[in-house]
């Protein structure tokens, strides 16, 4: 915590350097000395995981892109080219492969982070909603980086996905037609994922950083979801967190070189390494499994939607549903206005947290599945299932996934009780009301 | 805490990827072999790699294309130098235009890939009925539980039951999906002879082509464990020291 002072008058490079531009003073307020509450817990880790593994991501994608080959004749095997010939080719490519679940993992914990301890409330909606932008970019980037090495999976999947936009009335064909560059997914098709594929990691870092900037203005939430009262509440950043994150960093990268050593191709598919080709469809089209529980609410939609003066087809009908789903989030602070932050102080919320969260999960494992098979999970290797058809299930979860945000959290805003809060961070008798 | 919090994200991990099988058709689940490139230090056996891809050679490559495979990457199986070079020059391959400007036919050098059976797809399933007799390169990942499902794959011929009328140039398999495979079974016991000790049966082969099909999709798997163990070893102890440095970091602040 040396605490510097600069001069510009001393003689030092960074001295002279930071007086005509501040870089060396800018890093020492928002990473050295910035106040941060003490009290923060393993969860407030992933928000500098994300941020490393977006950086991994760039580092290996950017070499794998040196050996790359953006032509549907090239793409399958310029892809086993890096995996034999390439030096390192083979960790470079399954690092970044698996780095793609790893970030999604990280995301979401992050987001779950933020759902449960109220971080989306204010005065941090800006906040959370530049994190809702680099989870859409996250996705478009990861699905577009998937259909690159042109495996069957790679193309079917690009094919369905690109293909939901036809559901938009009147111009969805033309939409569809204009995303392919042509009318089937192809070389053009390929050749600009590719391109967007590159770009994408770049905007990325962009709204990061104003995600960063957004959170610094004031300050980290914590678990206890109560502002900074009194200066004891915070420590600096460095080196507590510093040392914090170093040591989560430590485990994460633990998990990652496990699946990249010996799981390698564990969370892929293994359809992916049969070449693409357009003649034969695989019998089950799955996505990634990170995009499985969006899947299922886009397929959970199965019925036309008559709204008297115009009906929405099934198809359009779980588009929007599954955009839906995401843009939800946005509104998040103005749909829960309960003025407790942490769900540990609302004792309502607290518990619909949860069944929200295994509503997601069993979304995930219902888009894995077909609609009409029987719903079945593995809990600790046994096969549980209650017969139940899986569309079913995934509908009933979409219902609630959306009527929690929708129905439950307006309600509680009304009705849950305010529960008597701690007096600060480092205080933490119980005071009645305090409200924020 | 700390220990929940990775364990419920390890967990989570598992949970979301359980492989899901499609419905309909029970799919039979191969025998698990213990292959000795299995686990943290599994290398490959590499007098069972040669007898593979004796198999390979001897038997499927009358239908099947190893395209991912040149000569110079068998030295992995143990060849020497000169042993592949003979090796190559048993195949010709096409080579030019020449200064003539016409295309020749040469002896392969090592660094040819193994030339395939048939010029292209179509001739591929001319020969065979109109299947394809897919490359092989890839199998072992392009399949779940791939060294396992070609070992059984190749074992899985039976007759078929009464109930079931099979076409004609299509053969019972166990282990096939829908359980009608339009390959014939490749082998039966006493078909190749291994210069080793080995016996020579159909288990024996099956197990010995699909030990070198696995090595035809991840040559690199060896490598890639050796260094894991490394990398992990690092990884691990320098995630306790931060750790121990962590604690010592935040051993004064009060009520966190
Ligand atoms: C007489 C030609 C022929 C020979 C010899 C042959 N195969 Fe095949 N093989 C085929 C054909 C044809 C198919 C496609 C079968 C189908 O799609 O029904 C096939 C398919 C396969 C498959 C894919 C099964 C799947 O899951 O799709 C594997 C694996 C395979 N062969 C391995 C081998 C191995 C290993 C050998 C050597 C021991 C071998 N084959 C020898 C003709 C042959
Ligand atoms: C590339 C992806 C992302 C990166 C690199 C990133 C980075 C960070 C960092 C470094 C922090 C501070 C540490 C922490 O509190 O964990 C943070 C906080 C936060 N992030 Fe993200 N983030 C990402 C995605 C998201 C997403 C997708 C959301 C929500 C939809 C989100 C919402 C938040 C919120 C609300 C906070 C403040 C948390 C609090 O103070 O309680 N972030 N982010």
């Amino acid at each position: 915590m040396a605490s510097t002072v600069y001069n510009p008058n001393t003689k030092g490079w960074k001295e002279w350097l930071d007086h005509r531009l501040p870089v060396f003073t800018f890093m020492d307020h928002e990473l050295n000395k910035y106040p941060t509450p003490k009290n923060l817990n393993y969860w407030w880790n992933f928000g500098s995981l994300a941020g490393i593994t977006l950086v991994i991501m760039i580092m290996t994608g950017l070499f794998l892109a040196m050996h790359y080959t953006s032509s549907t004749t090239l793409a399958f095997n310029s892809v086993e080219r890096i995996m034999r010939d390439v030096n390192g080719g083979w960790l470079i490519r399954y690092v970044h492969a698996n780095g793609a679940s790893m970030f999604f993992m990280v995301v979401y914990i992050h987001i779950f982070r933020g759902l449960y301890f109220g971080s989306y409330k204010p005065p941090r909606e800006v906040l959370w909603a530049l994190g809702v932008v680099i989870f859409l970019l996250m996705m478009a980037t990861a699905f577009m980086g998937y259909v690159l090495p042109w495996g069957q999976m790679s193309f079917w999947g690009a094919t369905v996905i690109t293909n939901l936009f036809s559901a938009i009335p009147v111009i969805g064909d033309t939409i569809v037609t204009w995303l392919w560059g042509g009318f089937s997914v192809d070389n053009p098709t390929l050749t600009r994922f590719f391109a967007l594929h590159f770009l994408m990691p770049f905007l990325i870092v962009g709204v990061v950083i104003l995600h960063i900037v957004a959170l610094h203005r004031f300050g980290s939430n914590n678990p206890l979801g109560i502002d900074i009262k009194e200066k004891k509440d915070t420590i600096p950043f460095h080196p507590y967190y510093t040392i914090k994150d170093m040591y989560g960093l430590g485990v994460f990268l633990c998990i990652w070189a496990a699946f990249v050593f010996y799981a390698p191709n564990y969370l892929g598919h293994p359809d992916n390494y049969t070449p693409a080709n357009p003649m034969v469809t695989p019998a089950h089209i799955v996505p990634e499994w990170y995009f499985l529980p969006f899947y299922a609410i886009l397929r959970a939609v199965d019925f036309n939607i008559p709204l008297g003066f115009y009906t929405i087809e099934a198809k359009l009908g779980g588009v929007i549903a599954m955009f839906g789903s995401i843009l939800v989030l946005f509104a998040l602070p103005w749909l829960d206005k309960h003025p407790v932050r942490s769900a540990r102080f609302r004792p309502y919320y607290k518990w619909i947290y949860w069944t929200w969260i295994i509503a997601f999960v069993t979304l995930g494992q219902t888009g894995a599945l077909l609609p009409d098979q029987p719903f079945y999970f593995i809990f600790f290797g046994h096969e549980v299932s209650f017969g139940i058809k899986t569309i079913t299930v995934a509908q009933i979860s979409t219902f609630w996934y959306f009527f929690v945000f929708l129905g439950v959290m307006p309600i509680l805003s009304k009705i849950e009780p305010v529960k008597a809060l701690p007096y600060s961070i480092s205080n933490p008798v119980l005071t009645a009301k305090e409200g924020k | 805490m700390k220990k929940t919090i990775f364990s419920l994200v390890a967990s989570a991990l598992v949970f979301a990827s359980v492989p899901v099988f499609a419905g309909g058709g029970a799919v039979l689940e191969p025998p698990q072999h213990p292959w000795s490139f299995e686990g943290v230090t599994g290398k490959f056996d590499k007098q069972q790699l040669q007898r593979g891809f004796q198999v390979y050679k001897e038997v499927c490559s009358t239908c099947h294309a190893l395209s991912k495979i040149a000569f110079r990457n068998l030295s992995d199986l143990g060849y020497s130098e000169d042993e592949l070079k003979a090796l190559a020059g048993q195949y010709k391959v096409i080579d030019g235009p020449n200064d003539a400007g016409d295309m020749f036919e040469r002896p392969a050098r090592p660094s040819d890939i193994i030339p395939g059976p048939f010029a292209n797809e179509k001739a591929a399933r001319a020969a065979n009925g109109g299947a394809y007799p897919l490359d092989l390169s890839l199998i072992a990942k392009a399949r779940h539980d791939g060294s396992n499902y070609v070992r059984a794959l190749l074992m899985g011929y039976e007759n078929a039951p009464h109930d079931m009328k099979m076409p004609d140039g299509m053969y019972y398999n166990k282990y096939f999906a829908g359980h009608q495979i339009a390959m014939p079974s490749p082998f039966s016991d006493g078909a190749v002879d291994y210069q080793d000790n080995s016996p020579e049966t159909v288990q024996q082969y099956a197990t010995d082509v699909a030990a070198f099909l696995t090595w035809a999709a991840e040559p690199k798997l060896e490598t890639r464990k050796a260094l894991g163990l490394r990398v992990m070893t690092f990884l691990l102890s320098l995630t306790v020291l931060l750790y121990l440095y962590k604690r010592k970091v935040w051993k004064d602040v009060k009520g966190h």
